[in-house]
């Protein structure tokens, strides 16, 4: 495998370290992941203070929770409503907001997104089992620069008595890039 | 013209298919270690993200369509470590790799090593892009704008740009300023950051499809201010 000899070659030399690339791996795998962007949303959901400042400046108030670095240096946070639907996509490579999600799924990743989502989003969201009502408008977002999105989806009715914690656990990967809704747990496909 | 990453509106693609959003972070060993092994190399401060990027778009289009999405990293990392003077061809040959004979010298890159107890502390600072800039923002939101045509680099031929072709010569409207950050045009082939200012510009999709879903429908890029002209 090229990879294990570019390794190699790279850790004999003194330019790598196996163990930086164990500690790279294990942040992305196991500490850095959507349950991140996850909580932010339910935060948002419940704290209209902090749903404002996230809107206004997304970076700051992500970073107040701890979410910032690489990949994350310029946050903007947009919201989902009856009227508009927002998805994210990347399609010149694979930009993605890795301190609230972590490393893309490979489908975000696919020449099939890249090239289709911002000529029929509705027709992407029908891969993804997702239908919208006629009046919403679609906004897709290309990220082309160093700024990174993520959409905060519509809260689903009957969550209304939840705490945070438990609104988070609803909170899926793919309703912060746009392709998915958010169900309430008695809706939720079983 | 273009190159073959960018495929924004191109026809023929099949179906998205989802990834389980339990399923694994990376789907093969191989996949990670790729990565790790990236972005370790980029912390020799040998190129920046930009030039990195660019290494990924000019590989063959045969070799981008028919590599997978980390074989086209490790294909341009190669790539980069030999033309930037980290490694040399010799050192990427099966007899520099495999069996273990070659020029175990001290590499003079090797103080900067990224170490393993570095790792959190560099991956929180992150490559912010946002610099100070003489250029003032000549836009407001509201305002149309339409962006260059065509898309190539206006600095480099062939060079690499950020403003899909999709979008080239298209009318749009000035959403918001994001500030003023690094030009990837400029900071790509080492001709220095040129920061100017960057805007979100909103497009109705009616702009730029033939035959756009919905009447109401938008598409929004970032684009600098070099991509734009005032309507």
């Amino acid at each position: 495998m090229r990879v294990k000899a570019l390794e190699t070659i790279l850790t004999r030399k003194g330019l790598i370290d196996p163990a930086a690339l164990n500690e790279i791996i294990d942040t992305y795998q196991n500490k850095i992941g959507p349950q991140n962007g996850a909580k932010v949303v339910a935060r948002a959901w419940s704290d209209p203070g902090f749903r404002a400042a996230l809107l206004q400046d997304a970076t700051a108030a992500v970073s107040d929770l701890g979410y910032f670095g690489r990949q994350g240096e310029h946050m903007v946070v947009v919201e989902n409503t009856p009227s508009l639907h927002n998805m994210i996509v990347c399609t010149l490579c694979s930009c993605y907001p890795w301190p609230l999600l972590g490393i893309p799924p490979a489908w975000y990743k696919s020449d099939a997104y890249r090239a289709r989502v911002v000529r029929e989003p509705r027709k992407v969201l029908a891969d993804f089992g997702v239908t919208l009502p006629q009046d919403t408008a679609v906004r897709v977002w290309d990220s082309t620069a160093e700024v990174r999105y993520l959409v905060i989806p519509m809260r689903p009715a009957g969550t209304e008595g939840l705490d945070i914690e438990a609104l988070a656990a609803l909170v899926t990967r793919d309703s912060m890039i746009g392709t998915a809704l958010v169900q309430c747990p008695s809706q939720a496909p079983k | 013209m273009t190159r073959v990453h960018d495929m924004g509106g191109r026809f023929g693609d099949g179906p998205v298919i989802p990834d389980p959003a339990e399923g694994p972070v990376f789907t093969a060993d191989w996949h990670a270690r790729a990565l790790a092994v990236t972005l370790a190399c980029g912390a020799l401060g040998q190129w920046n993200i930009d030039i990195s990027r660019h290494a990924r778009e000019r590989l063959s289009p045969l070799d981008y369509t028919g590599f997978s999405y980390y074989e086209i990293w490790i294909s341009a990392l190669a790539d980069l470590l030999v033309e930037r003077g980290v490694l040399t061809r010799a050192d990427l040959s099966d007899q520099g790799t495999k069996t273990g004979q070659g020029d175990d010298t001290v590499h003079p890159l090797a103080a900067r090593m990224l170490k393993a107890e570095a790792v959190a502390a560099v991956l929180a600072q992150g490559g912010p892009a946002n610099r100070d800039s003489d250029t003032a923002p000549k836009f407001s939101a509201g305002q149309a704008v339409r962006c260059r045509h065509p898309a190539e680099s206006g600095l480099v031929d062939g060079g690499h740009t950020r403003l899909p072709v999709y979008a080239a010569g298209a009318r749009g409207y000035i959403h918001r300023l994001h500030g003023t950050h690094v030009l990837p045009d400029s900071n790509a082939h080492d001709l220095g950051e040129a920061p100017e200012p960057l805007y979100a510009v909103r497009f109705a999709a009616s702009e730029l499809w033939a035959h756009p879903e919905h009447r109401d429908d938008q598409v929004i890029l970032d684009l600098w201010q070099s991509y734009l002209e005032p309507l």
